[in-house]
């Protein structure tokens, strides 16, 4: 397809992509080597992070990012690892937590007290965080923008910061580890998954009979098709973590002040 | 043991009503998200995608059913866990409540969604009325029959009501 002319990794954009996620992987080594007195951090946790950053990395760097600039069905598949599977491996990763973890305690208690402030608090907030995801989605695939960012390196990097975090910010406002300073209430949470999952699966209908110009018409039914159902098994897999939250919230607990109480097992 | 208000009480569940409530949600959504899948789109492959003659509110609705279909299939599920952890679980109770969703829902389908809103029939091509009948027909008799294994499995009200018993952990 002639539409596209930059090809990835030629841009300083692209490379500051990269540097950015290399950053991101040092970090996390480095607040793990800052831990490595206190007591052990999960190893699934260390697994799930640099498997976010694998999947953010393949999306904008590599085969198939370049395969994306011709590929309305690569484009697709790297836009569901770059916006649902990396933000939900990322944010499972618990981050947040591994920070406060290897901090000094002054500096654990200020980035405690920004956690906890008003910015966050509205940003984090799961019906803000559905708006950027969704409302960013809608730009990207109603407006010019799609051809835009792949004219031009610094939209499409922008493009993708935007989805990668915004997909991170409303992962984390549904189903965050602990720590968890704004969590909204069960029922809000339910309502804006279910949203966003109605609105992605709208988008990707939409998008089955109304391609970005110039994507074949196949080439766009088949990645509008993989944005559907690989959409629904992220989707899923939040609806599962969300109601794995209420049933391990609501566990039965002994009820027991006058009985000797009967130990834990 | 107290009548209704402990009913309430988050830490004690009506189990009774919670399993009943689980098998309907799990049909229902088995129903929604796993037999039109499987048996219409990949199967049968009678359903398309999306037959690009939909219109645009009906595509909404379709989208909204979508997510409410997946959730209700993993909240019917937990909730299940939920009564299982809690107590017996009335598996024939469940099944028939099971029952009961699915044919509920595919009621809906047959009758909202394929001839009310329009979002897509059952097969193209073809002469819809006895497709359309054998739908509905056999929607109603799985809904009727789930039904009945409800009524027939009810607990015996003048009994103690079952009740989460306090678990140890």
């Amino acid at each position: 397809m002639p539409h596209h002319a930059h090809t990835a990794g030629t841009s300083p954009w692209d490379a500051l992509l990269v540097l950015a996620l290399l950053a991101a992987a040092a970090g996390y080594a480095l607040a793990l080597w800052r831990n490595r007195h206190r007591s052990p951090w999960p190893v699934h946790r260390t697994v799930l992070w640099y498997a976010g950053l694998a999947c953010a990395a393949a999306a904008t760097s590599g085969p198939l990012a370049a395969a994306a600039a011709t590929s309305f069905t690569a484009h697709m598949a790297g836009h569901v690892l770059l916006g649902m599977l990396a933000p939900l491996l990322l944010v499972l990763a618990a981050p947040v937590a591994l920070v406060l973890r290897a901090l000094p305690v002054a500096q654990a208690r200020s980035f405690g007290r920004v956690l906890g402030g008003t910015p966050v608090r509205v940003l984090a907030h799961p019906v803000i965080a559905l708006v950027l995801d969704a409302g960013g989605l809608w730009l990207l695939y109603g407006t010019d923008l799609f051809h835009l960012a792949h004219r031009s390196s610094a939209v499409g990097f922008a493009v993708h910061a935007h989805v990668l975090l915004a997909g991170c910010l409303l992962t984390a406002a549904l189903v965050a580890p602990p720590p968890r300073h704004h969590l909204a209430s069960l029922r809000v949470r339910v309502v804006v998954l279910g949203v966003f999952v109605a609105v992605h699966s709208a988008l990707a209908k939409w998008l089955y009979a109304h391609p970005p110009t110039g994507v074949a018409p196949q080439d766009g039914r088949t990645g509008a098709q993989l944005m559907y159902y690989a959409g629904d098994v992220v989707d899923v897999a939040l609806m599962v973590l969300l109601v794995a939250g209420w049933y391990s919230a609501t566990r039965p607990r002994p009820v027991v002040p006058e009985r000797s109480r009967v130990v834990p097992t | 043991m107290a009548a209704t208000p402990a009913s309430r009480h988050p830490d004690h569940p009506d189990l009774d009503r919670r399993t009943v409530v689980s098998g309907f949600l799990f049909g229902c959504g088995i129903a929604a998200s796993m037999i039109d899948l499987f048996v219409f789109h990949l199967g049968l492959q009678w359903h398309h995608f999306y037959d690009l003659s939909t219109p645009q509110v009906a595509l909404a609705a379709d989208a909204v059913f979508h997510a409410v279909g997946w959730f209700i299939t993993v909240w019917g599920l937990f909730l299940l866990a939920d009564v299982r952890r809690r107590g017996e679980v009335a598996w024939r109770r469940w099944t028939g409540a099971l029952l009961a969703g699915v044919g509920a829902f595919q009621l809906f389908d047959g009758v909202v969604d394929h001839k009310v809103l329009g979002i897509h029939q059952i097969r193209y091509g073809v002469d819809l009325l006895v497709y359309d009948v054998v739908w509905i027909g056999s929607a109603v008799l799985v809904l009727v029959a789930g039904l009945v294994v409800l009524r027939r499995t009810r607990p015996d009200r003048s009994r103690p009501v079952l009740r989460a018993v306090p678990s140890d952990g």
